[in-house]
């Protein structure tokens, strides 16, 4: 007989679940179970007291009627309840009841943790688990506040059992994970690194789950875990497979563990110690070897457990990019899954290479595998291997494998899966613009794009080569000719439409010599599609014929006559009407030469950042790619209020200004982009930012921020509420020239325009200055890319302007009453950030008040109780809006440690504010 | 990981696990995304998909889907194994499990993924620790059964 003999089974739920089973149609469901609930209720409010079964079973039923997805409105003072029985069934169905149905009732949560404390000082082992993991699994700030520090006592107790230590690792992992700052580090931290030596290795396994966690955010604190982990795992990997005992997964020894550990290590760079270093490196050379070794056992979780301590092994080579040979061998053994058999370690090896192709060191030996790759995009069965595949291709182009990827993309596009074309058309426009060679490839790439499959490519794609052929003359006949033919098709996409539209209204006269595309013959190609189109198109078409009759003088009166039509200057659409009469009237009173000068060719457009890359992004999702959010909301200035500079026609709405006036979509994201046709030498990114001397203007605002053998950089700012100047200040320090000297702020920062001058003297200093406007309140500070020609060398510089959020305060004086009042009224949990932190200078009070009133916050005398404390208040400025700040510093000499609180109305504005102010002492 | 969902050939949900707090809201909205999309798949399929930013590892037991979700950076093949050594902990206790047990007994699935995972990690992956804790417990509480008369009247 099954386990289950030894079970409580409790038969009324049994009962009630079969029922529940039997009903016909989900009406008969719903109203047994309210017949259900109607029961229960009237025996959780009878007189009779229920005893802990029946108060076990009626609350079981009613998680199982929760479970099914119907809602709960009572019950939760009867689990709660059952927390302090003392059989543990009754326990464990109400601590399950509580984690499933978490209700932020707080005097329920009161009662809840009262409970979890009880349990967590019971001493009886299974009871700490139980509560240990209600806290885990509900993780609620409530809970965090109650038993955060708690947590780690028991964690590193001597007289902790295994079981619970497990237990405490972990409770305490999600508790950082859901609210970090509640989690204090302090000496424990040590004590876990140790952890990693136990001799339980389900202990090991825990510790190491939490010291990953925690090393993400404070990697100096566990740095001596990486001697330990390498310990650790070189005596996993060498040992014999049956020596783990039960910690041996199929013949694989502690593969759990091993791949933990491997993650840990991916927390650092590779050890500065030669010896740990070559033990590490022997570890990972012995798991490539035993990729090769024959497997232990045919089960495919044999095989399942191996590769994934491989593929970890692999990611810990692709992070560290440091040892060439194991890179290389790392390729190599994905190259081999390629071709396996195994559809699940096709799709990984696909993935995996992906990063493994932006490494210096392997990107050739991921080329090698292109014809492999090509043949997954045409045979794979399985649209998530294709998916794979089309990543890998993207991430190995390069300008020598281009056109053949590109070529391959395109065909792949022809039977793509609906759900992966818009994103195959975003890689190929990308791939095709970075790598043009020549751009009338480019342009039939393009165009190609837009004949398989028009529907996918969105505005940006076609706006783009819109500016590209207007920018490059050299390309323009050959656009002009292209599209011309391409609309020869009978049917053709109305991108295309839109494309050649634009493109003949600007460049038909380059192939109008030809008598098979005479002005006539190309207006009336144009206008057979014009009935087929949507307005926003024929609107871009009636542009076009202004732009032709400026262009072909022959062609005006046919097209006056079709500008004149009722369709036209009658049509229902105010949007086309108005442009027709206007076009029109323009046709018959301007001049010549006030038409030519009004429909004058596109001026190129400024060279701006391809919006295409930043729609990829998006659609790839925030895990993919570096976080760009932060940068966009960070100090803003002209990008957002660029949007409309308008064209010439005042009257009309904005869909017009949208069609004519390419460059006023992409604007929103602009200034997160990377303009990768920009030829200039390096990007920014390449450059290490240095940032070394950022701390130092935290709390004041002039000095050196950056200094080497060539170029000193002063800063004198001047902080108005929202807006800020800062006077940059270079000075040469050789006796020669400075030749081509540019400087280039973000975007987001408005610059003067009288901005740097090519050149500076050798011994001379010149002057910039910086305009700052504080849109919204912003984590990341902006960086200045500075670039000259010293000597025969391209000297590129890149300096983090100290730009921080509390340059934005205003201080505020207030007395006593009002600092408390405002206190309590900013009580919410997330509006205040606690930091305890060691001094980390001399702490002299005189010293701390200059820092603080540096900071930006008006010093508040006589309001907090004890003298030795401050107190300080201010409001930050920002376009959007005003944030008031509360701040309290409270040192404690002996122990050589403060304690910073931080109030504000926003969680965001306080933890931030905290980080600046608690690295200043 | 973020959750873990068990579901049958039907869509039917039969236990779900969530390793970060959602609003009831989302918490049905990645149900119905999640049963949709696997049970959509070809048979013979990878077992990994990308869905957002994260991973989606499942795997088929009988008439039930494990479908396990976990961050991008988490290991695939691994997730597969924690599935496949959830269903080996299911049958240890059950005895060669089937669906009826997990409906049945869904507390039980419930205190058996507690005693394997927690907040979402790996807690103890020793099986024997594991029967060992959940036989412990068990021997802790009283011991009435009805569920299996009622096993056998539904099994026949």
């Amino acid at each position: 007989m099954p386990a289950v003999s030894k079970g409580d089974g409790m038969r009324g739920l049994a009962v009630f679940i079969s029922d529940i089973r039997n009903c016909k149609s989900k009406e008969a469901e719903v109203k047994r179970i309210n017949k259900e609930l109607a029961n229960i209720r009237s025996k959780f409010k009878g007189d009779k007291a229920l005893d802990g079964y029946s108060k076990k079973k009626y609350v079981c039923k009613l998680l199982f009627i929760f479970l099914l997805g119907h809602d709960i409105d009572f019950g939760h003072m009867e689990a709660v309840n059952l927390l302090s029985s003392n059989k543990y069934t009754e326990k464990q169905i109400g601590y399950l009841f509580i984690s499933v149905l978490v209700n932020s009732n707080s005097d329920l949560i009161r009662l809840i943790n009262n409970a979890i404390k009880n349990d967590l000082t019971s001493r009886n082992p299974t009871f700490m688990n139980l509560a240990l993991h209600c806290i885990a699994n509900v993780g609620s700030r409530e809970m965090a506040e109650a038993f955060a520090s708690e947590i780690p006592r028991i964690l590193v107790a001597g007289d902790t059992m295994d079981s619970v230590k497990q237990s405490a690792a972990l409770c305490l992992l999600r508790l950082n994970r859901t609210s970090p700052d509640l989690v204090p580090m302090g000496e424990w931290t040590a004590r876990v690194v140790h952890l990693l030596n136990d001799q339980h290795l389900g202990v090991v396994t825990a510790a190491t789950s939490l010291i990953t966690t925690l090393a993400q955010k404070n990697p100096d604190d566990f740095k001596t875990s990486v001697s330990l982990a390498v310990a650790r795992l070189s005596r996993i990997v060498t040992s014999a497979s049956i020596d783990l005992q039960d910690y041996t997964y199929y013949f694989v020894a502690a593969p759990w563990l091993s791949v933990k550990l491997l993650r840990l290590l991916q927390s650092y760079p590779p050890p500065e110690d030669a010896a740990l270093r070559s033990r590490l490196t022997e570890c990972l050379e012995t798991i490539l070897n035993k990729a090769q070794e024959p497997p232990k056992s045919k089960k495919v979780q044999h095989s399942n457990a191996k590769n994934a301590v491989l593929f970890e092994a692999i990611a810990l080579i692709i992070h560290h990019d440091s040892e060439p040979t194991l890179l290389v061998r790392a390729c190599n053994q994905l190259g081999q899954f390629l071709q396996h058999r195994e559809t699940n370690l096709r799709y990984l090896a696909l993935e995996s290479m992906c990063t493994l192709a932006s490494s210096e060191f392997s990107h050739e030996a991921v080329k090698t595998h292109m014809e492999t790759v090509i043949n997954a995009l045409k045979t794979e069965r399985d649209v998530s291997v294709r998916q794979r595949a089309v990543d890998l291709l993207y991430a190995m182009c390069d300008r020598s494998n281009a056109k053949q990827i590109v070529a391959e993309m395109l065909s792949y596009l022809e039977t793509a899966d609906y759900s992966i074309r818009e994103e195959i058309v975003l890689k190929v426009a990308i791939l095709a613009e970075k790598y043009a060679v020549d751009y009338t490839w480019y342009v039939d790439t393009i165009l190609n794009l837009i004949r398989i499959a028009g529907d996918y490519v969105s505005e940006e794609v076609w706006y783009r080569v819109i500016q590209i052929v207007i920018n490059r003359d050299d390309v323009q006949g050959y656009a002009a000719k292209t599209v011309f033919e391409a609309l020869q098709a009978p049917a053709c996409h109305e991108n295309l439409v839109k494309v050649g539209g634009y493109i003949l209204g600007e460049f038909g006269n380059l192939i109008a010599g030809d008598s098979r595309s005479s002005p006539l013959v190309q207006f009336n190609l144009l206008h057979s599609k014009f009935h087929l189109c949507s307005v926003p198109t024929r609107a871009l078409l009636l542009s076009a014929y202004i732009k032709f009759i400026n262009l072909f003088p022959e062609v005006k009166a046919t097209i006056q006559d079709v500008l004149r039509s009722d369709s036209q200057l009658r049509n229902a659409d105010v949007e086309l009407q108005q442009r027709a009469v206007e076009y029109l009237r323009l046709s018959c009173i301007a001049s010549t030469d006030i038409l030519a000068t009004v429909l004058e060719e596109m001026p190129p457009f400024p060279e701006r950042e391809s919006s295409i890359l930043a729609k990829l992004k998006k659609k790839k999702g925030p895990g993919k790619l570096p976080d760009m959010d932060d940068s966009r909301r960070s100090v803003n200035g002209s990008t957002e209020h660029s949007e409309n500079t308008d064209t010439t026609n005042k009257g009309s709405t904005h869909s017009f200004t949208d069609v004519l006036n390419l460059n006023s979509t992409p604007s929103s994201g602009a200034s997160l982009l990377i303009d990768v046709f920009s030829e200039s030498s390096a990007p920014p990114a390449a450059i290490d930012v240095s940032e070394e001397n950022f701390p130092r203007f935290v709390c004041k605002n002039n000095g050196v921020i950056y200094e080497n053998q060539l170029l000193q950089i002063g800063l004198k700012s001047e902080y108005r509420q929202n807006l800020g100047r800062m006077y940059v200040f270079y000075g040469n320090k050789t006796s020669t020239q400075f030749l081509s000297f540019s400087s280039s702020s973000p975007p987001q920062l408005n610059v003067h325009p009288k901005a740097a001058d090519p050149m500076i003297e050798g011994g001379a200093q010149m002057q910039q200055i910086l305009n700052i406007e504080c849109v919204s309140d912003f984590r990341d500070a902006p960086v200045l890319n500075i670039q000259f020609r010293y000597g025969g060398t391209l000297q590129n510089i890149a300096v983090k302007l100290p730009v921080m959020l509390n340059k934005f305060f205003q201080p505020t004086e207030m007395m006593s009453q009002d600092f408390f009042q405002r206190w309590k009224q900013l009580g919410a949990p997330q509006q205040e950030v606690q930091k305890i932190f060691k001094a980390k200078h001399p702490m002299d009070t005189e010293v701390t008040k200059a820092k603080i009133l540096g900071f930006g916050v008006a010093l508040l005398d006589g309001v907090d109780p004890n003298p030795a404390n401050f107190v300080g208040a201010g409001v930050i400025h920002t376009k959007t809006t005003q944030v008031g700040c509360l701040l309290r510093l409270e040192p404690n000499m002996q122990a050589q440690m403060y304690r910073l609180t931080l109030r504000t109305s926003r969680d965001s504005v306080s933890q931030r504010l905290c980080e600046l102010l608690s690295d200043q002492f | 990981m973020r959750f873990l969902l068990l579901f049958s050939r039907q869509g039917k949900l039969r236990l779900q696990k969530w390793f970060t707090s959602m609003s009831d809201r989302e918490k049905k909205k990645i149900i119905r995304d999640m049963t949709t999309m696997v049970l959509a798949r070809q048979a013979r399929s990878c077992n990994f998909l990308q869905w957002k930013d994260l991973k989606i590892i499942y795997k088929r037991y009988a008439s039930l889907y494990f479908c396990l979700a976990v961050e991008s950076q988490e290991n695939e093949l691994l997730a597969l194994e924690i599935i496949h050594r959830y269903v080996e902990l299911l049958d240890k206790y059950f005895g060669n499990v089937c669906e009826l047990d997990i409906i049945f007994n869904f507390e039980k699935a419930y205190f058996i993924l507690d005693e394997f995972l927690m907040g979402g990690e790996i807690q103890e992956t020793s099986k024997q620790i594991v029967n060992r804790s959940i036989e412990a417990s068990d021997m802790l509480q009283e011991a009435v059964t009805a569920y299996l008369n009622i096993k056998f009247q539904k099994c026949t």
